[in-house]
């Protein structure tokens, strides 16, 4: 599906931002703050994915992670639709009780999907634990639905009694979304879920996510680095640096025409497997500045290679590229 | 068990008249340990050619990485051991070097880049006094004129500021920046070998372009060669002349860049192809190889490759495929039963 469906989407982000407080000497006094996201807007509609993509401490970590909540926001609005026709409820206002009855609704996969098992624990509990906590299901119900669950992922029900050292990368991202599945969620943040895996084992991962996505109707924001995994797998992407979305919108206009200085330049950087494609790159100069002291006006002005003197004065506002595609440079305009 | 194995490319046949540089031939590093014996690196060949880039390419635990490290003679012993096959470096055998000798090719000669430039900076000196180091005990030069070189270094690699950064210590500065520190200090010395092991791994893609680009302009500049160590075929394409991919420690398929991936002859490098995402339509499922690399302490008998292969026959049960030249050219190696089936996959 796409950004025109005409039902509203299952998640509006408006102006999220995180900032972490910078704190210096003995009394611990507040002198800045790291502004990790400042400002982001986003919409994911039901069954889509939307990728956040950028580099080292661009935020889309922390913009998944304070979606979720796992960190505080420092400001924004975050709507959830757990029903299309039902008033939306904004994440950022639930109490933590309420927040965490919507957890069963809203799930995260990790990185390293070892970090987030304990090794004291079988499969079998891991993933029964989510059931055990939110009452869904005890005793037999609940191995059957672990049973399941783990079929679903592409593994045999009998490793249930197994420990997470047993298993390799791969094995354990599959646990690792067998657990986020477990309640049935709408909606799941994949934080660098396939950036540790090598090739062969991306793939498999890849496959069942998408089928996942496929028979459960769920909706992803995949945060990634890898900018060919997202290109196979994203409806949508939204480009971020130093804390901001720079550029949103469909995956094939992003990757056929990226308007933003940005885009094009992290574009161009991506290897191609192909040693007889022949490319322009653009290199840019220096490293990202640092998110506690951006750049005044465009962040991006430090390292554009079109940069003009209004770039250096006013932060852009985002411009309509087409219906379904918008990026923020004072160029376009 | 036994691997003996071809030489993977004719001498200087297919390839011009490059000189080899580097000639591995059927090298063998085991780890020993209670668990049994880990055949890391089983049987691997492979030749660098004089100004040329080798890319070896592979899945983690591949063997890649202790090929490299088996080169410069840093296998932790015990539990690792070079238990086979030579390492011919100009002519002379680097497994059979003493160490003395070794220490002096070891950061002169033949120099290393790794994926973390922190694991190789010491943190409490500056980036300047450890190039000065190596050169020192190189190149016996004084202080003086060590400092002069290290400024000159970091002004190759593309720091801003040479003269006020070769005083700066390692934490100071962003990860791309400590890799070019890193390829300062290697380069120190004007290294005849670079081995380079996953240098951008860790690194943002717009700063893993500009680590290429100048690996690329150093290369050119000096006529060294490079061994690239990736699992990253996109810059394996964009750097390498000659490929080596690895599986369960053994070289499976050597061809020139072009050859290899305008025709992949292994089903595992034609799996590996397949899997790349960006060669997937969108939309459709993505190729996969199934199951998973087999750990090197039970590595399958025969091919090892067969337990993941489609068109594997009771042959590739029995007999472990050698490593044999396609044509006549010999500049295309494969270790595989089925050449003509695997056409059709």
């Amino acid at each position: 599906m796409s950004a025109t469906t005409k039902t509203a989407p299952l998640i509006e982000v408006r102006g999220l931002k995180k900032y972490f407080p910078i704190r210096r000497g003995v009394l611990q006094h507040h002198v800045g703050d790291v502004k990790a996201v400042d400002g982001v807007d986003f919409d994911i509609h039901r069954e889509e994915t939307l990728s956040l993509v950028g580099e080292s401490g661009c935020g889309k970590t922390t913009a998944g992670r304070t979606l979720l909540r796992l960190l505080d926001p420092t400001g924004g609005s975050a709507l959830f639709r757990p029903e299309p026709n039902e008033r939306p409820i904004d994440l950022f206002e639930l109490s933590n009780r309420a927040m965490r009855v919507q957890r069963r609704n809203l799930q995260i996969i990790f990185q390293d999907p070892f970090a987030s098992l304990n090794p004291r624990l079988t499969i079998g509990n891991a993933i029964g634990e989510a059931l055990d906590v939110h009452g869904v299901a005890s005793g037999h119900e609940r191995e059957r639905q672990v049973a399941e669950l783990l079929e679903h992922v592409g593994l045999r029900p009998t490793v249930a009694n197994r420990y997470p050292h047993e298993f390799s990368g791969g094995q354990r991202q599959r646990i690792g979304i067998a657990r986020a599945l477990a309640l049935r969620p709408k909606f799941i943040v994949c934080d660098e879920a396939v950036s540790a895996l090598d090739v062969s084992i991306q793939a498999q991962v890849i496959n069942i996510l998408k089928d996942l996505q496929a028979e459960f109707g769920l909706s992803y924001l995949f945060i990634a680095h890898d900018l060919s995994v997202v290109k196979y797998i994203s409806d949508r992407i939204a480009v971020m640096y130093l804390g901001r979305i720079v550029e949103i919108g469909d995956t094939k206009e992003i990757f056929e025409s990226p308007a933003h200085p940005y885009t094009k330049a992290l574009l161009s950087s991506v290897p191609v497997p192909d040693p007889t494609a022949k490319r322009e790159r653009i290199f840019l100069k220096g490293d990202v500045p640092s998110p506690a002291n951006p750049p005044k006006g465009c962040h991006f002005h430090t390292r554009c290679p079109v940069a003009e003197a209004r770039c250096r004065e006013t932060y852009p506002s985002q411009v309509a590229v087409s219906t379904t595609h918008t990026a923020a440079c004072h160029l376009l305009t | 068990m036994a691997s003996e194995q071809t030489t993977a490319a004719g001498h200087g046949s297919a390839s011009g008249e490059k000189r080899v540089l580097l000639d591995v031939q059927g090298l063998q590093t085991y780890f020993f340990s209670d668990e049994g014996t880990a055949r890391a690196v089983d049987g691997v060949s492979y030749q660098i050619l004089e100004g040329e880039t080798l890319g070896v390419v592979g899945e983690s635990g591949c063997g890649k990485s202790v090929t490299s490290l088996s080169i410069m003679r840093l296998i932790p012993d015990p539990p690792g051991k070079i238990v086979g096959g030579h390492i011919k470096f100009e002519g002379q055998d680097l497994v059979k070097l003493s160490e003395e000798k070794m220490r002096r090719i070891r950061g002169d000669d033949i120099a290393m880049i790794f994926q973390e430039p922190m694991m190789a900076l010491n943190p409490v000196y500056t980036v300047g006094n450890q190039i000065m180091e190596t050169v020192m005990l190189h190149r016996g030069i004084d202080k003086h004129a060590a400092r002069a070189h290290a400024i000159d270094m970091l002004e190759k690699v593309g720091i801003p500021s040479p003269e006020l950064r070769v005083d700066a210590y390692p934490h100071e500065m962003s990860g791309g920046m400590k890799q070019r520190v890193m390829i300062a200090m290697a380069m120190s010395c004007d290294p005849k070998l670079l081995i380079a092991d996953e240098p951008t791994t860790a690194l943002d893609v717009t700063i893993q372009a500009q680590i290429l680009d100048l690996i690329r302009k150093l290369q050119d500049e000096t006529g060294m060669s490079v061994l690239l160590i990736t699992h990253d075929l996109g810059v394996v394409a964009e750097t390498a002349h000659h490929v080596a991919v690895m599986y369960a420690g053994k070289v499976v398929e050597y061809a020139r860049v072009e050859e290899l991936f305008g025709r992949p002859r292994h089903p595992y490098t034609i799996g590996l192809f397949r899997s790349l995402p960006d060669l997937a339509p969108p939309g459709q499922r993505l190729s996969t190889i199934p199951g998973i690399v087999p750990a090197a302490t039970r590595f399958p008998e025969g091919c090892r490759f067969r337990t993941r292969c489609t068109i594997a026959t009771d042959l590739c049960a029995s007999v472990e495929p050698p490593l044999l030249p396609l044509d006549s050219d010999g500049g295309h190696t494969v270790a595989c039963h089925h050449l003509e089936e695997a056409e059709k996959l």
